[in-house]
């Protein structure tokens, strides 16, 4: 299990006089303690999904909440993604916070009307008429041998899309308090887990919880080479950020937490002090987010750097099943210790 | 039917027919941008359904809108001035004959995705269910959008759920080209009914009494908790699918026969008269006071400053 460490802003969001209680907690069960907070704290949030009921979620983050809530609030659904999200779409316009769960971010594609033509365009095409609190979780990520169609890393889809907002957290504090925050914002958010985090385990703050959208966290601080990167790289990078401190480079590692917003002021201000950048993600490299970020580094940093920005991402394939091959597709510590090194040297 | 609601379902069809008529010419001025998809001949859809509806109820709409905005009382203005790309319309400009709502009277939207509205009167109905009140949704939606798979999905939702809303198909024959006769392997869409477990109507769509009883009853059993409805109305699109359509997909005397044969207004107008409760001189005057409210609103549209710059990221995003 790789290091983790307690994001530093929970006092600054909550101010100089909260001192928060903290517990260690599964990644999945994090998610689960901001569901049932925030479903106290307001009776209009509610989850509709599949298997969210007595099997308490596919990966068990919904376990117990129909027991608390019931079922008019724990919505099991039929197989109909599109049926379920737009359900939630027209929900959230007329008074509901629905969160909605994707089991598979692979199933998307099935949803994908009412995510990009409705719920993300809603507030722009009636000119800000409505408002729409929706939030759509769902995982992505390789790593279980699920294969092709369970596997992928879609979130550059999303942020190409004007009206969502996405988040991909990387530690079970972060998933808490970015899972509230979401549920409390006003528009469609892409709430994206990861499926090798669920039990990677954290300190939480306990009770109330709030990690703003659109700021940046930085991990871990160095001064050689700047790492940009979210959900379960964050993790790969701390690890490679520990083994480059042995070979004497010290890395930052950035994580931006929200793709949608992004954080461009932490990234930018930590490419102009260590003046390398690195940006590393799971899905593929060809039209992913790294790209974006890359794009932004080299326009408004140009100056302040030693070398190009660049990319670490997967390779541009389907996920394979056979495990070597499915390791073989998606960065790994090695690999990122490699590029810094290479960054550095170069 | 009583007088008063005879003669104010008669003035709704009228209001939309001028409507549609007067969005035509400022087409053909080359005042509209884009595209507009006429409603003309299905107005007693709309007209009959939305009578019963309370501005607490929502409706959700399609590409050809316009009918069901007017139903549910929009300002008559405020939709010209959207259709002209003025800062006076409902949509500030960002939305066009496609993409009006208004909010304020339950209208969450015409769509543009055929479809697209259907689980979302879903999800109202849902919140009216959820938050234990008595309102209902009502969906709008074409014969093309029967077949697509949100009509599935959510009319299932709607049925295990029991959900206070009413799915409205008018089958006006056409799937932008595609005859309903083709697309459909059944001759009665309300037949699929059956298969999500909830009652199937089908009503003559020109006839605005038929409609506004059938819509009366389904809106009544959801507002009691009795669950969703498909009413289908069948109907005729007097226009193409869209202003310009060439129509090649349909003959001249399919056309001209269909539109005096299917005309809800025409067939108002004769038994408002047959039946005592308006007469021709009454109709007239209507009609001549629907004329100058088109006119007058035209000129308020024309009068509205265009559209303003977008502004990042309040217009697209409620906080950034």
């Amino acid at each position: 299990m790789p290091p983790t460490r307690v994001p530093s802003s929970p006092a600054a969001v909550l101010g100089p006089a909260a001192v928060q209680e903290t517990r260690e907690m599964f990644y999945a069960e994090a998610l689960n303690d901001a569901l049932r907070l925030e479903m106290q704290r307001d009776p209009r949030v509610i989850v509709l999904g599949e298997d969210i009921a007595e099997h308490g979620g596919a990966f068990q983050v919904t376990a117990g909440l129909l027991a608390e809530f019931g079922p008019d609030r724990i919505r099991q659904t039929p197989i109909s993604e599109i049926g379920l999200v737009g359900t939630a779409v027209g929900a959230a316009l007329t008074g509901l916070r629905p969160v909605a769960e994707l089991m598979y971010i692979d199933f998307s594609g099935l949803a994908i009307d009412q995510i990009v033509n409705q719920a993300a365009q809603n507030r722009f095409m009636f000119g800000g008429q409505a408002r729409v609190p929706l939030v759509v979780r769902t995982q992505g990520g390789s790593g279980r041998g699920n294969a092709a169609q369970h596997s992928k890393s879609l979130e550059a889809w999303f942020t190409h899309v004007a009206g969502l907002k996405v988040v991909m957290p990387s530690t079970p504090a972060d998933a808490k308090g970015l899972l509230a925050a979401a549920i409390r914002d006003d528009d469609p958010v892409m709430f994206i887990e990861h499926k090798l985090l669920y039990r990677t385990k954290g300190a939480v703050p306990t009770g109330e919880h709030l990690v703003p959208l659109g700021r940046a966290d930085v991990k871990r601080e160095g001064t050689d080479v700047t790492i940009v990167t979210w959900s379960r790289d964050v993790l790969l990078s701390l690890e490679a950020a520990a083994k480059l401190a042995d070979l004497g480079i010290a890395a930052e590692v950035v994580d931006v937490r929200s793709l949608v917003p992004l954080d461009k002021e932490k990234i930018l201000s930590s490419v102009r002090k260590t003046r390398r950048c690195l940006v590393v993600h799971e899905a593929i490299k060809r039209g992913g987010y790294g790209a974006e970020i890359a794009a932004i580094v080299a326009e408004e940093a140009f100056d302040d750097l030693d070398a190009p920005p660049r990319r670490l991402a997967g390779v541009d394939t389907p996920i394979p099943y056979a495990q070597p091959l499915e390791l073989g597709v998606v960065p790994q510590v090695a690999d990122i210790v490699k590029a810094a090194r290479e960054l550095v040297a170069g | 039917m009583d007088k008063q609601t005879a003669l104010h379902l008669y003035r709704v069809m009228r209001t939309i027919r001028r409507f549609e008529q007067r969005s035509t010419t400022l087409f053909g001025e080359n005042k509209i941008w884009g595209t507009i998809h006429s409603y003309a001949g299905e107005e007693a859809i709309a007209a009959g359904v939305c009578e019963h509806l309370r501005d607490d109820d929502w409706i959700t709409s399609t590409h050809r809108g316009h009918g069901h905005c007017i139903a549910k009382r929009a300002e008559l203005g405020k939709m010209f001035a959207e259709l002209l790309g003025r800062e006076t319309g409902y949509c500030r400009g960002r939305g066009g004959s496609m993409h009006i709502a208004d909010t304020s009277k339950g209208n969450l939207g015409a769509n543009g995705i055929v479809g697209g509205g259907i689980p979302i009167a879903t999800g109202a109905a849902l919140t009216a269910k959820q938050l234990g009140t008595d309102q209902v949704a009502v969906s709008f939606f074409g014969d093309g959008a029967a077949n697509q798979g949100t009509f599935h999905e959510s009319l299932n939702i709607a049925a295990i759920w029991k959900l206070p809303v009413i799915y409205v198909c008018e089958n006006n024959q056409y799937a932008e080209s595609f005859p309903a006769k083709k697309a459909f392997a059944i001759e009665d869409i309300s037949v699929r009914a059956a298969g999500y477990g909830m009652p199937g109507v089908r009503v003559d769509g020109r006839d605005v009494a038929a409609v506004y009883a059938a819509a009366s009853e389904a809106i009544a059993r959801a507002r009691k908790g009795g669950g969703p409805t498909l009413l289908v109305c069948e109907s005729y699109r007097h226009e193409g699918h869209y202003y310009g359509d060439p129509r090649k997909y349909q003959t001249k005397e399919e056309i001209e026969g269909w539109k005096t044969a299917f005309d809800p207004l025409l067939d108002a107008r004769g038994w408002i008269v047959r039946d005592g409760l308006g007469t021709e001189a009454e109709l007239d005057a209507i009609d001549r006071a629907v004329d100058d409210e088109m006119e007058r609103a035209v000129a308020w549209a024309e009068a509205g400053p265009p559209a303003s710059p977008l502004k990042f990221p309040e217009d697209i995003y409620a906080s950034y």
